[in-house]
């Protein structure tokens, strides 16, 4: 896709995906990277992502749809801007990754699957995320917090807020 | 940061290079890295096939075949390209250890997939890390970059006419693509649906082309034994079952971690002296030997058990994927259960009825059993699902599910048993799972 000005995409994301398609033998191979590339960017497959995603790939928007929904990670509801995602599966289980979880849910007052008011946070409860031996372990977005106890948890919430407030602060000072 | 652990038990062979930084191309250099892949390019293709095949080394993915033996299936002649794939979409709970492989060492891994190309003449290998794993994948991306400056991947690789290309991504959230059908199938831009089989990959994979998968772990360890010899290597391990492991030991253990053990190590040991024995002086109640879908054993199973295939598979269950699961005393079995097999219904991809519809049942008549509302036929009508779930799917994820429930129901028929009558489970803590 030349028509770099017609895209949704920054220009970094537009100028990425463009070599995306080119890196593989065939160019559907980029299908579901593309797709997580430009969900990082705009928050959730819209619409107009699909549509574009589907031009960029040269197939369908129904196929788009059709991998799409296949991969938990991918979704077409915007989430909070930090997403945070409790494991509770065995190992985490067994050391406590309920009590984060409901920890987590306090401190937010919203329930898995919400999003705060503010659109600041959401939680998920999700499956293994490959720190079971350092459990109990979240992902926020894409960092991992491990060795958690519900008590860290307000220390960790406090600290995105900051994030949040010291990337905005700039335009509100 | 994942904590790195040791205990002197260990032998060092694919962690020799955790914590020494060697994420760095040159220090990796510095501790010997790409030296096994310009030898391979040296002698070629059948003497590094025969050295694999001699070194004993089983695939760490969990299903333990041979990787010599998996490399020779490759046609020599082939009018599709050759592929390489590397599985580092490791999703099956317990297992960390290639989290830790892509963190502190990514370029074991490009040299091992180098040599894999090099033993069945593939010019281009992917490497494919689970989505969640974005901070390892930049990790990958740059050490893959660096290997390309120097000339180590690219048309002419170590200034050979031989040329190696390698892509790394990643997944977004599935499980499913662990099975390697699926990771092609993902890689093609799909579904990650398994595949039939035959064809096997090695004659028909990845684009139609003859395709090598190998686990993450098994690629890393590949540029270790082409360094120390193949019989160096065999000779670390117990019979058929060349070198060492990483076993992520997690649960109710009081040092949990990824430790490097000889294949055969004795599981009681490695649970109550290098994982420093369970939690809070409890009682250790049962133990997952290798994943998830492994067969819970009990404590008296463990006392003599060395862990390899064979010597796992002779008890009755798994090595799997390395990851040991240790349950306390104050754990509840049916909840335990329950929880394992949600999992595997979330991930059942659906094609196949038997796991589709096998998983759900299963979870609801778990979730209800252990809620206080379970009869006296649902144990039985466990096990039967779980039976004719058995060998009747594409992929063995059906197989990872109804297994392990098996297992939960043949060695603790007794607690489900006490959680019927409407008496609700004695260990009463996280009831709240929701019926769906």
């Amino acid at each position: 896709m030349s028509q770099e000005t017609m895209s949704l995409f920054s220009p970094q994301l537009a100028a990425r995906l463009d070599a995306l398609v080119e890196k593989y033998p065939r160019r559907r191979s980029a299908l579901v990277p593309m797709l997580l590339y430009a969900q990082d960017e705009v928050g959730y497959l819209s619409d107009a992502v699909v549509a574009e995603v589907a031009a960029r790939i040269g197939i369908t928007e129904l196929e788009v749809r059709n991998v799409a929904t296949y991969y938990s990670m991918l979704r077409f509801k915007p989430a909070g801007k930090y997403n945070v995602q409790v494991c509770t599966n065995i190992s985490c289980m067994l050391r406590g990754g309920y009590e984060i979880l409901e920890r987590f849910q306090q401190e937010l007052g919203i329930g898995p699957k919400g999003v705060t008011a503010d659109g600041l946070f959401s939680l998920e409860e999700v499956e293994c995320i490959g720190a079971c031996c350092w459990a109990p372990a979240i992902q926020v977005n894409y960092d991992f917090h491990d060795e958690l106890k519900p008590e860290l948890v307000p220390g960790i919430v406090d600290s995105y807020r900051g994030k949040a407030q010291a990337e905005g602060g700039s335009s509100h000072a | 940061m994942p904590r790195l652990v040791s205990h002197p038990d260990e032998v060092k062979i694919v962690t020799r290079r955790f914590g020494l930084g060697a994420a760095d191309i040159d220090r990796y250099m510095e501790l010997g890295g790409y030296a096994a892949a310009k030898k391979c390019l040296e002698q070629g293709p059948e003497w590094v096939i025969e050295e694999m095949k001699a070194s004993n080394l089983r695939g760490r993915g969990g299903a333990g075949f041979p990787t010599g033996m998996k490399w020779s299936f490759v046609p020599k002649q082939s009018a599709k390209p050759k592929y390489v794939l590397v599985n580092g979409d490791e999703s099956e709970p317990g297992t960390c250890k290639d989290h830790l492989i892509f963190l502190h060492d990514p370029h074991s891994v490009i040299e091992g997939t180098i040599i894999a190309g090099l033993a069945i003449g593939a010019k281009l290998g992917f490497i494919y890390l689970r989505g969640e794993y974005r901070y390892l994948l930049q990790i990958m991306e740059k050490a893959v970059a660096d290997a390309y400056a120097r000339g180590f991947l690219g048309k002419k690789i170590f200034g050979s006419d031989t040329e190696f290309q390698i892509i790394t991504q990643t997944g977004a959230g599935a499980y499913e693509v662990g099975e390697e059908s699926a990771l092609m199938e993902s890689l093609e831009g799909k579904r990650g649906v398994p595949r039939i089989k035959p064809p096997f990959p090695a004659v028909v994979g990845l684009y139609g082309g003859p395709t090598v998968i190998n686990n993450a772990e098994t690629i890393a360890t590949v540029p270790h034994v082409i360094a120390m010899g193949a019989a160096a290597y065999a000779a670390v391990g117990s019979p058929r079952n060349g070198g060492t492991r990483l076993f992520g030991i997690s649960g109710h253990v009081e040092r949990p971690g990824v430790y490097e053990l000889p294949m055969g190590y004795n599981l009681k040991k490695m649970i109550y002296e290098v994982a420093g024995g369970v939690r809070g002086g409890r009682q250790l109640k049962a133990v997952v030997p290798g994943g998830s879908s492994t067969p819970v054993l009990l404590p008296e199973e463990i006392e003599n058990l060395g862990m390899d295939f064979d010597q796992v598979g002779k008890a009755g269950s798994m090595l799997g994927s390395g990851g040991v699961v240790a349950i306390d005393d104050q754990t509840c079995i049916v909840e335990f259960a329950m929880r394992t097999i949600s999992f595997y219904q979330h991930e059942s991809c659906g094609w196949c009825i038997p796991c589709r519809e096998g998983t759900d049942w299963l979870k609801k008549t778990l979730t209800r059993f252990h809620a206080g509302f379970g009869e006296a036929k649902d144990i039985d009508n466990i096990r039967y699902l779980a039976e004719n779930m058995l060998g009747r799917t594409f992929c063995p994820l059906g197989d990872a599910a109804a297994m392990p429930t098996l297992g939960f129901v043949k060695k603790f028929r007794k607690e489900f048993e006490d959680h019927l009558n409407g008496k609700p489970c004695p260990f009463a803590k996280h009831v709240g799972l929701a019926v769906v």
